[in-house]
């Protein structure tokens, strides 16, 4: 970062001034005030009272301190929790989404123009229909006994929501969410220098070669962008809650889980717990994201 | 209930109301715009607005579940109101917003919508949740919230004690109870007669179900019994299922006072599903399904179940021929139905030989209303001996209003049956805030028996949740 001449200038670059600078910039801050902060300290401290949805604690909640805090970061029910949620954003998104929205469009690039926007339009036809739509779809695809999945593999009477919950929800989430990361990775391919590729090519090198040595390089920013995206996403989706319903706990990713203890249960300052470690953990994934990009861009300068 | 005091002073109501708004007075109610009521003093139908606007809600649905009661709610129901109210020189605007989810996705909605203040005016809940609801704020005694023309109401005198208790919590009227239910065995008949089972079946003990299952498994494509046994089910599988269990062993979950440690009783209980589950005789996977309870219906319906566990609600809303969501067209002839046996005959409660568990819903109304007197009015007009029977629409129901069901039962066999071989034997719910708490414990140790845990395990699990719950000082010992 070079510094302008005037060190003043540096610090007011736009000559407004401290408070007209603070009049300008107060109505956004309210609002993320309004919407963001306040939503996050009320949370925090619904954490910290037994407050329910009926019930004598829902007129007169009182404080229970740090117990519930405490009390989530022991149960096994929350460990159990964190780790399907953990199995899910990698393998739906991490792996599922990433992998096969770059192979898509890695295959694609060069393949006809109405080839391309054919399988573009499918695979964009799962992302943009309505959770509810889609699920209902998935339901009645995967119903054990009148279910079009059954029919075709011949495993009539197989519950699969009930006997294979994680399975469903991740191979659901690949299915949705790849077209985001297919479209992410199309427009990165084309920032791809194709005399790098052809020169590449010249020199003898294969596919994983060109992939490694001249593709990645490149893209590498959009890779980082992309996996920081489609992880917050997957890890706050709620719409396997549709396909299982938690499926008895063993499909009980996190949204689910909180939902259920504070909705179902009635215990919203426990949920509301739940939610603030969650939140915590979505500050952490977008934390480290956010370093790694930063460090790239620190070596493109250097 | 005779001794309810039949006097509640103006003067004792309004402070009563006064401090129960000031207590409710957090931060979350004070910033809602409905202003709390009016006082229950002043509501009475000489002074009420010329305007009403009410909005009614129910778990209902035309076309879906309790078809019928929507049906009747948008098209006679409200209707008529209007007329009634019309001819007193009042304009009334009513309308109904249907529901047509599981009871607990309703019971969530509900109570969200009454803590942000937004609840409908007029609302049916069930039985088991007004002490919840109660201690919440979010209904109050019926008296409160319009006044003590409440307690003279002639429709009082028409339903029984066990009834009204439906809609009471701690001696106080918190709503109008729509009717009762009971438990029973039912069993398809053409299933017994392929497997060489009697055609007029009452069995004397948990033993003779095996026997009957064991029989049922031989028919290729039949699960021999649908007993409710999943944490989707939510408080079917504790009422439907489990208490029936509990009481044919003497058991119960509450008792002088306290919530009772799973003893004997509660341990062979869930060894019945055990018994059940472990030997195939039903469909673990099926209670697990989040449309578990839905789909075993339809599985009953097309004849692929022996014997089903469940209340009058089946009989009437689900393989009723005109308007079930499970139509069964022969139901009046393909369908049996027995008395749930204890264990063994004179182990159930009371030395019974016989058990059953009743509940029902009730009609409130949401203290937050600005109509009073017209959701009062509208709560009355439902249940009188007149809309009562329009509801019924020629079909049978066991109503709360003892008038009523001497009228209507006859034309139902089966009514009739649960009105006077059941009800006399049956036992209610503690009407406890906690109890939905711990049907929920209930619901996980069944699941877990299901899932082919041991019930001495299971009890464990349950027990640990049970204190956590109440505490220790809030359980006896044995049960």
């Amino acid at each position: 970062m070079a510094r302008t001449a005037s060190p003043r200038a540096a610090e007011d670059p736009a000559g407004l001034g401290r408070a007209r600078a603070a009049g300008i910039a107060a109505p956004a801050l309210l609002v993320v005030l309004a919407f963001l902060v306040f939503p996050a300290l009320w949370t925090l401290y619904l954490g910290t009272t037994n407050y329910r949805l009926t019930g004598f604690a829902a007129r007169h909640p009182h404080s229970v301190g740090l117990d519930n805090y405490t009390n989530v970061v022991k149960d096994p029910a929350f460990h159990h929790s964190l780790w399907l949620t953990f199995e899910y954003v990698v393998g739906s998104a991490v792996l599922g989404q990433a992998l096969l929205g770059f192979a898509i469009a890695w295959l694609l690039r060069e393949a006809a123009g109405w080839l391309k926007r054919l399988i573009e339009a499918l695979v964009l036809l799962a992302w943009i229909l309505p959770s509810s739509v889609v699920a209902f779809l998935w339901s009645a695809l995967l119903d054990r006994d009148q279910g079009t999945f059954n029919a075709l593999a011949h495993t009539q009477g197989t519950a699969w929501v009930v006997e294979h919950p994680m399975a469903v929800i991740i191979v659901f989430n690949i299915w949705r969410g790849t077209a985001f990361s297919m479209l992410l990775y199309s427009a990165a391919l084309t920032g791809v220098p194709p005399t790098q590729l052809a020169t590449a090519r010249m020199f003898g090198a294969n596919q994983w070669q060109q992939l490694r040595d001249v593709v990645f390089p490149h893209i590498r920013g959009h890779i980082l962008t992309n996996l920081l995206l489609i992880s917050l996403w997957t890890f706050n989706d709620f719409t396997p809650y549709q396909l299982t319903g938690g499926a008895d706990t063993r499909s009980q990713i996190l949204p689910v889980y909180i939902y259920q203890t504070a909705l179902f249960d009635g215990q919203m300052g426990l949920g509301a717990a739940i939610a603030l470690l969650m939140l915590v953990i979505n500050l952490v994934v977008a934390l480290v994201y956010l370093r790694l990009l930063r460090e790239r861009r620190g070596e493109r300068t250097a | 209930m005779g001794a309810r005091s039949r006097q509640p002073s103006r003067i004792r109501n309004l402070t009563a109301v006064l401090a129960i708004s000031a207590a409710v007075a957090t931060p979350a109610a004070a910033c809602s715009s409905s202003a709390s009521s009016p006082g229950a003093a002043n509501v009475n139908s000489a002074n009420q607005p010329k305007n009403p606007t009410l909005v009614i809600t129910a778990n209902d649905i035309s076309g879906g579940k309790n078809a019928a009661e929507a049906d009747w709610i948008t098209k006679t129901l409200i209707p008529d109101f209007v007329k009634a109210e019309a001819a007193k020189g009042i304009t009334a605007t009513v309308t109904f917003r249907p529901n047509g989810v599981d009871d607990t996705a309703y019971k969530s909605k509900l109570a969200l919508d009454l803590q942000s203040g937004t609840g409908d005016d007029v609302f049916a809940l069930d039985g088991i949740w007004v002490g919840e609801f109660a201690d919440a704020g979010y209904l109050k005694p019926l008296a409160d919230v319009a006044g003590s023309q409440v307690h003279d109401w002639d429709g009082w005198k028409q339903i029984t004690d066990a009834v009204q208790a439906l809609g009471e919590y701690q001696g106080k009227r918190y709503g109008v109870p729509n009717g009762t239910d009971g438990r029973v065995i039912y069993y398809n008949k053409k299933l017994f007669a392929q497997a060489g089972l009697p055609a007029d079946w009452q069995p004397k003990s948990w033993q003779d179900i095996y026997d009957a299952a064991a029989k049922l498994k031989t028919l290729s494509g039949v699960t021999p019994v649908q007993w409710d046994g999943g944490v989707p089910m939510g408080e079917a599988t504790t009422i439907q299922g489990f208490l029936p269990l509990l009481a044919g062993n003497g058991g119960s979950l509450y008792a002088g006072g306290k919530w009772q440690q799973p003893g004997k009783a509660f341990k062979a209980a869930l060894g019945f599903y055990q018994q059940i589950y472990g030997n195939g005789f039903g469909d673990a996977v099926l209670q697990q399904d989040a449309k578990g309870r839905d789909k075993s219906f339809a599985e009953f319906a097309a004849g692929k179940i022996g014997i089903y566990a469940e209340s009058d609600y089946m009989w009437r809303s689900v393989v009723n021929p005109k308007n079930g969501t499970a139509p069964m067209p022969d139901r009046d002839t393909d369908v049996g139905y027995a008395l749930i046996p204890a264990q063994t005959p004179g182990a159930g409660v009371n030395s019974q030989d016989f058990v059953s568990y009743s509940g029902g819903s009730d009609w409130s109304i949401n203290p937050k209303t600005k109509y009073p007197q017209a959701a009062w009015d509208f709560l009355a007009f439902m249940n009188s001996n007149a809309e009562t029977v329009s509801r019924l629409g020629g079909a049978a129901k066991i109503t709360a209003r003892s008038d009523v069901n001497s009228q209507v039962l006859a034309g139902d066999p089966m009514l009739k049956f649960v009105n006077d071989k059941v009800l006399p034997i049956t036992s209610f719910r503690p009407s406890l805030a906690a109890y939905n708490d711990v049907s929920t414990l209930v619901q996980k140790a069944v699941a877990d028996v299901v899932g082919g845990k041991s019930p001495d395990e299971a009890a464990a699990t349950y027990e640990k949740g049970l204190e956590a719950l109440v505490g220790k000082d809030g359980i006896a010992s044995g049960g």
